[in-house]
């Protein structure tokens, strides 16, 4: 049974002209189609990966699983109950047991909290343990990704460095002992090595406490190690899932093989050749109905930008990619 | 010889009053940027890469104090400025800074573009229309679409932000261009293209970045120059080529072992065992010396200098001599964690 | 649990304290505001020790005679009124009544004004809505009016005079803080907060009040140099308490007494203690608008 399911999900924002824009040149409001029918599901002591463009709806969809963000159509189901519908002592319950690492770790800490105030704020506002073991919870927590009481106990989040806040907001998600945690690029600001340690405290804890993750990153080669399945989005739209050693090794869709194509090498000789692709970077403004990716895509033709193949959440554990054009791309490329 | 170089720092320390003591967080820190070049600096969370920075362009949080000998730019000795005089002539209009902090850096009631437009005219006398068509030409750059300037800040997912304000950096054409981990929030392929269109208004200008991020790649990709740090001092600079094909400090061989790669997947990363120093108090000794295991009975005592080993390649390590043994050792997992 | 609680309470209120007495002592406006409350403080705690005759006594002076209308001299430092009452003792128990109704409205009202504003800001909406139509009205009303016919209504007593201070001017921090509110409420880290499982009333109470409170303190201290100026005025034109002292009541004295003209001291002394001592409240309130702004100081 999958914990997390996401069915024909979408999100959508409005953007209004200003009152100017709208009187003076008959502006229209806009859609931004953030996320568009994504199907998904995430089995329990699963490491989903989430990777693609800047601007994609990957932060979107993990507020939405967070029941953080109402979706505008379709369904989130958590262990068969639909997120959506959930009264507010419910959605408090879920809240627990979801937990959110926020992108930002400049937005996502409150100034006026210190260190060990913030990392305590969630077992205390649901009173999971005594304050005694909730300071011991937190300070066993805080030890773990690297950052002894001692030292920061104290500390307001003004006073730490970029990668030093965002351990304190895994710290902060960890310590509430969720089912599913939905990490949201937790250690893009943090070095190789001590990333790799956080990156072994999460692979330990998800064994030991046996939770699933939904991991969002733009590095893949940290997906690569530390998810079993990746699924890439491009412009609200999933387009390829699979494991993750299929996906990387093997990528079907053109945008993931671009994007594959483009991870550079720690090799100061070796120069990135620019990606195969055409076309600026956009944003899903009031989007065709096909392929998002129609436009840049070097295979695409006339269908494409007319009907977008959504992946099939029946087989979820196949290796998919939303692309019509699958057979006439291999053939090209052998 | 000074000609070449755009900036030099020298003996920059910058100390943190906290309630558990000073927080030694920048030691003793000289180099030098020149003139149409990308230097990188490299190390881990917490060594005091954004501290440096905010040192050199006066924007240290209250508890912070900072001392240098000194510091030139461009000639000019901006280490004797009054805090107000450097804003004014200095800060965004000769040097530009990318913050760490995207979000914090945009005001959430201001509609983006306005403030980039602003920012423009702060410091340049053009019309209104004449910074907006400069800020169209940079969104476009950093590949936002012009539409984008009439949203708030909440309404551009992290990314977004992020390169909002590489637009912004490279507004008033600056001298010198310091971005602070410009591209965490940056896929690959949209980072490859702002990386070679930054490149590319670089060549145009003539100007310097100073490259800060821990992307091991990025920064192989992009720099010309690479200085390491540690605990607050910078233990190895090297151009890029050498700091690759032959480094010489445990830390830097270290850095290099814990690097993921996508193309070998399944081979276990070794990462750095040990925590970062405290930096709190006089500490005797290598800073590293606790986490390395080629330490002997002299690194815990004496501060290691600066060694040139090479063609402006110098490392602060007491064993530099048996470099070939360290490399050898380095890359197996046994030497690390036993 | 309640132990470690209150060990952390007490810590908390300390370091908070500390806090905000480097907040004031950064700014040395603030800080000469601050020591001149503090002075008025202690005044109005040991008035009546340090008052060298009752309010309402007549002098008399070496030869007897009544000391009427005595400007200010060694024997009486600020004069005396025409009935021969000791001026130095009025205005030092009047600071007493002065402060008293200061501290106790502009307290009053900032707590109204915190909660009203926090709540319209944060749930947004209807109750929003309905509390700021609220406030609109209480705009529309004009000032001295309403406290006359509040008084008017209810008697001249302390409490009523406070009472129609209060209401009149809650409004003005119950808007401000509700637009901060708003600002503040978009923040990702309540989001985050939301995300962790705290209820609507901790998110207000524990994560947005204390990023308000910069804001609160300083509106807190505009509270209380308005309601200064509004019990002086209220009390100039007759409409304080008849049994107690007050600045405004001395002005109101002096008035019936029909010495203007003459007892420049009579009408110095109080003025003055209005004038410095709202002027070092507003200073006081300076040190905050920098914290409440931080971008008033950068640039
Ligand atoms: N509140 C909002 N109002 C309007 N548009 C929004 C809002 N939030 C997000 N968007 C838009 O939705 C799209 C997806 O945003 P999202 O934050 O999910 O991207 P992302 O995949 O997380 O990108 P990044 O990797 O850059 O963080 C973007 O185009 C963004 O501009
Ligand atoms: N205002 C402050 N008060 C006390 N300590 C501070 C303050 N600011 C930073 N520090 C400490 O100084 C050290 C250096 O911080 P800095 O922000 O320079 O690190 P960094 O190298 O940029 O790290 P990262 O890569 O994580 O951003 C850290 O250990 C941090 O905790
Ligand atoms: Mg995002
Ligand atoms: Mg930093």
């Amino acid at each position: 049974m999958a914990l997390l399911e996401l069915n024909n999900v979408s999100r959508h924002f409005e953007l209004r002209p200003g009152v100017v824009e709208r009187v003076l040149r008959g502006g229209k409001t806009r859609v931004i189609k953030a996320v568009e029918a994504i199907n998904l599901s995430v089995a329990k002591d699963e490491i989903l990966g989430i990777a693609g463009e800047s601007g994609c709806g990957k932060s979107t969809t993990c507020s939405m699983v967070a029941g953080l963000l109402p979706p505008s159509s379709g369904e989130v189901l958590y262990r068969d109950r639909n997120v959506g519908e959930m009264t507010s002592s419910e959605l408090n319950d879920h809240r627990r047991r979801v937990q959110m690492i926020f992108q930002d770790p400049y937005e996502s800490l409150n100034p006026r909290f210190r260190v060990s105030d913030i990392v305590s704020e969630g077992p205390r506002a649901l009173r999971l343990w005594g304050e005694r073991e909730i300071e011991e919870q937190v300070a066993a927590m805080l030890a773990g990704v690297g950052l002894p009481a001692g030292k920061y106990w104290d500390r307001y989040p003004h006073e730490l460095s970029g990668g030093e806040r965002q351990r304190v907001g895994i710290a902060s998600a960890l310590v509430m002992k969720p089912e599913l945690v939905v990490a949201d690029e937790p250690l893009s600001m943090l070095d190789v090595s001590i990333r790799a340690g956080i990156l072994d405290l999460l692979k330990e804890l998800s064994r030991q406490r046996n939770f699933a993750c939904i991991y969002v990153s733009h590095d893949l080669s940290i997906l690569a190690n530390i998810a079993d399945r990746l699924l890439i989005m491009y412009l609200g739209q999933a387009v390829e899932v699979g494991s993750v050693h299929d996906v990387i090794k093997n990528p079907k869709h053109p945008y993931t093989r671009a994007l594959i194509s483009a991870v550079p090498v720690p090799d100061p000789r070796v120069k990135r050749s620019p990606p195969k692709i055409v076309g600026e970077i956009s944003r899903p403004v009031d989007p065709p109905p096909g392929c998002r990716f129609a436009s840049r895509c070097p295979h695409a033709d006339q269908s494409c930008s007319e009907v977008f193949i959504k992946l099939d959440t029946n087989s979820p554990l196949a290796h998919q990619a939303a692309c019509h054009r699958l057979e006439q791309i291999n053939s090209e490329a052998t | 010889m000074t000609d070449t170089n755009l900036l030099s720092v020298a003996n920059l320390s910058v100390g943190y009053s906290t309630s558990q003591g000073v927080v030694n967080a920048v030691s003793d820190v000289s180099f030098d940027v020149r003139r149409n070049e990308v230097f990188g600096i490299a190390g881990e969370s917490g060594c005091g890469k954004s501290t440096l920075i905010r040192a050199l362009l006066r924007l240290l949080s209250n508890n912070g104090v900072s001392t240098a000998t000194s510091i030139t730019y461009e000639g000019e000795d901006v280490n004797s400025f009054s805090d107000d005089k450097f804003r004014d002539a200095i800060l965004w209009k000769r040097i530009s800074l990318v913050p760490q902090s995207a979000m914090n850096s945009l005001n959430p009631v201001y509609r983006v573009g306005d403030q980039v437009i602003e920012a423009i005219r702060a410091h340049r006398s053009v019309s209104r229309s004449e910074a907006r068509e400069r800020v169209e030409f940079l969104f476009d750059v950093v590949g936002l679409q012009p539409e984008l300037m009439r949203s708030y800040p909440h309404e551009f997912s992290g990314g977004m932000r992020q390169r909002a304000m590489i637009a912004m950096s490279l507004a008033l054409d600056p001298g010198l261009i310091i971005m602070d981990e410009p591209t965490t929030g940056l896929d690959v392929l949209v980072q490859e293209q702002i990386l070679r269109r930054v490149r590319e208004i670089r060549a145009e200008v003539s100007s310097s970045i100073i490259l800060i991020t821990h992307d091991i790649a990025v920064i192989a990709e992009m720099s010309d120059r690479i200085s390491i740090m540690y605990g607050g001092k910078i233990v190895e600079s090297a151009t890029a080529i050498d700091l690759f094909e032959s480094p010489f400090h445990p830390y830097t061989l270290g850095l290099k072992n814990a690097f993921p790669s996508i193309s070998v997947m399944d081979n276990e990363l070794i990462s750095i065992p040990g925590t970062p120093p405290a930096l709190i108090g006089e500490e005797s000794g290598c800073l590293f010396e606790p986490r390395c295991p080629f330490s002997d009975a002299t690194c815990a005592q004496i501060l290691p200098q600066s060694h040139s080993v090479g063609e402006m390649h110098q490392v602060s390590c007491h064993r530099h001599t048996d470099v070939t043994e360290l490399r050898e050792k380095a890359s197996k997992k046994s030497t690390w964690h036993c | 649990m309640p132990e470690g609680f209150e060990r952390g309470l007490l810590a908390r209120i300390t370091r908070t304290v500390g806090e905000h007495y480097r907040i004031i002592h950064a700014n040395p406006l603030s800080r000469i505001g601050f020591w001149v409350v503090s002075v008025f403080t202690i005044v109005a705690i040991f008035a009546p020790w340090l008052a060298p005759h009752e309010p309402w006594a007549m002098q008399y002076d070496s030869e007897g005679s009544i000391a009427s209308l005595r400007p200010p001299s060694l024997e009486f430092p600020v004069g005396t009124t025409h009935l021969g009452y000791d001026l130095f003792s009025q205005l030092i128990l009047a600071t007493r009544t002065t402060l008293i109704i200061g501290a106790v409205s502009g307290f009053i009202s900032i707590v109204i004004g915190a909660n009203i504003g926090l709540v319209a800001g944060y749930y947004g909406g209807k109750i929003d809505e309905i509390l700021m139509r609220l406030t609109d009205v209480l705009y529309g009303m004009p000032f001295l009016p309403f406290i006359i016919i509040l008084i008017a209504l209810f008697g001249r007593k302390l409490e009523f005079v406070i009472l129609a201070i209060v209401l009149i001017i809650w409004r003005t921090s119950a808007r401000v803080i509700r637009a901060q509110t708003i600002a503040i409420k978009q923040r990702q880290f309540i989001t985050a907060a939301k995300a962790r499982g705290c209820s609507n009333l901790r998110i207000i109470y524990r994560h947005i009040l204390p990023n308000v409170l910069p804001l609160l303190l300083l509106y807190a201290a505009f509270n209380i140099a308005w309601s200064i100026i509004t019990e002086a005025s209220a009390s100039f034109l007759g409409f304080g308490d008849g049994t107690t002292i007050s600045w405004g009541g001395m002005l109101y004295e002096l008035w019936l007494s029909g010495k203007t003209r003459v007892a420049w001291w009579w009408f110095a002394a109080p003025s003055l203690c209005i004038i410095t001592l709202v002027t070092s409240l507003v200073f006081v309130s300076r040190a905050y608008e920098e914290v409440a702004n931080p971008r008033l100081r950068k640039r």
